[in-house]
């Protein structure tokens, strides 16, 4: 009977290798699909028992960090600075996972990334807890505070950007909301305290920054502008037809000036002149000898029409891409119809602008260090492409600079700063009060900062409301913030 | 011994100070327990204890690690059950000279399976379990008989074979090269395989009955060398799990679940769904290579922890790396048994030791491969390492039993000293290690 004995025993071992096969399948080979598969608890619970990894400003302030904490989580997110910053951090929910930049970089924080692969490693070995890495911003807390402290209880939003690199200096939405109160442990409370913010006014928990866009009125005049200047059949100089009252071509609707006064003498303006004062007439003229390929694919170069990630995702702004009728060419070169743009996207053509044509890619992380604070990571400043020429660039920057010192854009001077920018307001539907705008950059020779401002419906000024007097004076404590914080601090 | 203290050691962090007094009991029993056997059977494998010791102390462990997450007192009673186990391990060595006694009671043994069989099915005794009628309850004691059945139906179908093995191998028609049985001596054939479907059918157990006949079907071909009697069997097998797959709304579950557990449709099925296996496995992945090391991991995530997904705790906590030692340590504890049955030099021996070994190893691969979807999920509890009092008094005696029929194996003859025998199992364990390597 010992050969079949010994037979059963080839059996059995080729059972028991079966059984290691299979193991070795699914504990190695399958195991990251298994680990993805969102059914699988174990995956969150791992991450929030993590130590994560904190993100701070460019200043070292900490705005978003994990303590111990003695429950099944072991560790709970805090946001020293609460609504400050929560458009940019986001939250980190036990119920609905990571949101802004805990999600975007979650990698790195949660210690997963495959760049901390050898880290994981040594901490396997050496038995010590894995950590996240550090998230270092290119925020900086001035600058923060002063886009916070300009829109008050005004809901809006303010963007600040560093032209040369595309740093994000500020991101700033109004109202906030406390991400501590999303991150609670205590599911239902976190519930409760998601509820509340989705049904408060104002949309507090999508950012008015970078998650919707809004009609950017005159601020796109400077996009119409550009493609002016392109096309080079028009110079600063060039004169345009401005009347006080445009009817529109094909019908009799008609489109005014906001003072309904015509602009320049006997309403003949040149396209400098037409910016200064935001001529409403001279710029339809203008977008409808332009012809609606020209500005489409000039708002394109500045990067409309495009999502993009900062890491986070910044919604797409929009320029219509149906074939326009001239009327609603003549509403879309002034920055009506349905443009729609994200106060980043007008902070970015402003940059652009500024940099003398070229789109840098905004970005909000500066580096991320890990635990032995080596650098794991340091974007490089990226060039998105060129907007417009260095001569159209220069060209704009005076005419913007004209809107400052002597035009709509008044409340934004700075003693000892030229500062370059263009007002907005931009009507919304009939009988809400307008959006006030305000994008600016400084100082215009050598430019450090640039601003986009938005205040929703005119914020506290409501009907009264306009780019000029309500969102230039913030974009000038901005700027103001940013350059003194440049000034004294290295960015970059 | 060694081995136990290990896993002592390895715990000491989870283990609470009053274990410690137990684990030191159970040390003690164990070593009575050796004692027993240098004294009762000197000769007997030395590799036996420290293995079940090690398997059984290792599954104390990580049941003790689920009490914590649970707040259950599961470890207690596993140790009560442990220290039963010794004990009886120890008398079946101490009490029974001789393995060959056992021969004497070949009918009895099977008229005692068949009932502890039935027993879960009398009303009044039997105490349906998720689903499965395989518990008796007396007072306040429950336990499966089906586990102490399999130990009974071994040495029934031992003392059957070797009485009946030349009739079954050497008469019969020859059809396309296969030496078929009379169908006279087919009889135990079929009632094994009717016993095993009744049980399948009545009890609901899908494990016990893939385990019996799946037994009984290796036995047969062990005693005969006759590989007609697999075939049949794979055919009767094949025939029976049809039958029962397309009767049974359960089975067909456990196949459909294990076809595809990740389908939304049936991962959420409240009963027979999906869920457990797939929890299971992610346990396993989150283990990965290394594990998270005791008391790191979640795997009270999975339903049944403690008893049929503990190879999903112990993947998750110790790694593939952890798995795969203890699939080799099983592998070895049934090389062990099947090589003293080559060694032993009666057919009955041979056919209790092979019997109790292939039992251990097929209750293995019935139980991991069901965890680790390489077969359905069907149910039995993993051989000393799970939570299970009536599992683990069956598997120690099962050690006790083959201590004895290992005793007999090598103890010198009494005349002429024989030479040893074609050394297979380091063969068989030396390939498997080697193997490990290669995975």
């Amino acid at each position: 009977m010992n050969a079949p004995l010994r037979r059963l025993a080839v059996v059995v071992t080729a059972m028991f290798t079966a059984l290691m096969v299979a193991a070795t399948w699914v504990q190695f080979v399958d195991a990251g699909s298994l680990r993805a598969d969102p059914r699988n608890s174990r995956t969150l619970y791992d991450q929030l028992g993590r130590e994560r990894g904190p993100i701070t400003t460019a200043d070292g302030t900490v705005i978003a960090e994990s303590v111990p904490k003695d429950d099944r989580y072991r560790y709970q997110r805090t946001y020293p600075e609460g609504e400050l910053y929560s458009a940019v951090t986001g939250t980190y929910s036990v119920t609905t996972g990571p949101s802004g930049l805990e999600r975007a970089e979650d990698g790195y924080l949660s210690g997963t990334s495959d760049k901390l692969f050898y880290r994981r490693i040594s901490d396997l070995l050496t038995g010590t807890q894995p950590g996240g890495a550090v998230v270092e911003t290119t925020l900086r807390d001035a600058v923060q505070k002063a886009a916070a402290d300009g829109l008050g209880d005004q809901q809006g939003a303010v963007v600040a950007l560093d032209p040369k690199t595309g740093d994000v200096l500020a991101l700033y939405s109004s109202p906030g909301w406390d991400p501590n109160a999303l991150a609670d442990h205590d599911t239902s409370a976190a519930a409760a305290a998601r509820k509340e913010l989705t049904d408060a006014d104002g949309d507090p928990l999508v950012s008015k920054a970078t998650s919707q866009s809004y009609p950017p009125g005159s601020t796109f005049k400077l996009v119409t502008t550009a493609a002016a200047l392109e096309s080079g059949k028009y110079t600063a100089d060039s004169v345009l037809d401005g009347p006080a009252e445009l009817t529109l071509p094909q019908t009799t609707a008609t489109l005014a000036n906001d003072d309904d006064r015509p602009c320049g003498t006997d309403g003949r303006t040149s396209l400098a002149d037409a910016l200064r004062v935001s001529c409403n007439t001279a710029y339809a003229n203008l977008g409808l000898a332009l012809g609606q390929d020209a500005l489409r694919e000039q708002a394109q170069k500045f990067g409309f029409d495009k999502a993009f990630d900062i890491p986070t995702r910044v919604a797409a702004s929009k320029f219509p891409s149906q074939d326009l009728n001239p009327p609603q060419l003549a509403q879309s070169s002034i920055g009506q119809f349905s443009v729609q743009a994200t106060p980043m996207q007008m902070a970015m053509v402003a940059a652009a602008i500024a940099n003398g044509g070229v789109v840098m890619q905004p970005n909000l992380v500066r580096t991320v260090r890990g635990r032995d604070l080596a650098v794991l990571d340091a974007p490089r400043p990226t060039e998105v492409g060129r907007a417009v020429s260095g001569q159209t660039a220069s060209s704009l920057t005076a005419m913007m600079e004209g809107v400052v010192q002597s035009g709509t854009g008044r409340r934004a001077q700075i003693p000892g700063v030229s500062v370059a920018g263009k007002t907005g307001t931009a009507q919304t539907v009939p009988g809400a009060a307008p959006h006030a705008w305000f994008t600016a950059f400084a100082p215009a020779d050598d430019p450090e900062v640039a601003v986009a401002v938005f205040v929703e419906n005119g914020g506290n000024a409501a009907q009264e409301a306009s780019g000029g007097s309500v969102a230039a004076p913030i974009a000038k404590s901005v700027i103001q913030a940013a350059l003194a914080a440049q000034g004294s601090g290295s960015n970059g | 011994m060694g081995a136990y203290g290990l896993v002592g050691v390895a715990t000491d962090g989870a283990w609470p100070e009053d274990l410690l007094g137990y684990g030191g009991g159970l040390g003690v029993l164990a070593l009575v327990l050796h004692v027993a056997v240098r004294w009762r059977a000197p000769h007997a494998d030395p590799l036996l204890i420290p293995v079940a010791m090690l398997l059984n102390g290792l599954g104390l462990a990580l049941i003790h690690r689920l009490d914590v997450a649970e707040d259950t007192a599961f470890a207690e009673r596993q140790l009560a059950w442990s220290a039963v186990g010794l004990l009886l391990a120890t008398l079946v060595v101490v009490l029974l000279r001789d393995h060959r006694w056992l021969r004497r009671y070949t009918f009895t043994a099977m008229v005692v399976g068949l009932v502890l069989l039935v027993m879960p099915l009398v009303p009044g005794l039997g105490r349906n379990i998720n689903g499965a009628q395989i518990w008796v309850r007396v007072g306040p004691i429950g336990f499966q008989p089906g586990e102490l059945a399999k130990i009974v139906l071994t040495v029934f179908f031992a003392g059957y074979l070797v009485t009946a093995r030349d009739t079954l191998s050497l008469v019969g028609p020859k059809v396309l090269g296969l030496q078929l049985p009379r169908l006279r001596d087919l009889g135990p054939l079929v009632v094994a395989w009717l016993a095993s479907l009744g049980v399948l059918v009545l009890e609901r157990d899908l494990g016990t009955s893939l385990l019996f006949f799946g037994l009984f079907v290796a036995m047969l071909y062990v005693a005969t060398q006759r590989f007609s009697w697999i075939a049949i069997g794979l055919v009767l097998f094949a025939g029976g799990a049809v039958f029962a797959w397309s009767i049974f709304a359960h089975v067909q579950a456990r196949v459909s679940a294990w076809l595809d557990p990740f389908s939304s449709a049936i991962y959420g099925k409240s009963y027979g769904g999906s869920y457990q296996l797939v929890q299971g496995l992610f346990g396993f992945a989150h283990g990965g290579l290394l594990g998270t090391g005791i008391g790191q991991g979640r795997p009270q995530i999975v339903p049944e922890a403690e008893s049929d997904f503990i190879l999903a705790t112990l993947g998750e906590e110790l790694g593939l790396t952890g798995l795969l030692a203890v699939l080799v340590v099983y592998l070895v504890l049934v090389e062990r048994g099947l090589r003293t049955a080559v060694a032993v030099r009666d057919g009955f021996g041979k056919l209790l030791a092979g019997g109790l070994a292939f039992a251990i190893g097929l209750q293995c691969f019935v139980v991991a491969g069901g965890v680790l979807r390489v077969i359905p999920l069907t149910g039995l509890t993993m051989p000393f390492l799970a939570y299970g009092g009536s599992s683990l008094v069956a598997n120690w005696m099962i050690v006790g039993l083959l201590l004895r029929v290992s005793d007999a194996a090598r103890r010198p003859a009494p005349a002429v000293p024989e030479p040893e025998g074609a050394p297979v199992v380091p063969d068989e364990a030396g390939s498997a290690a080697t193997q490990v390597v290669r995975l």
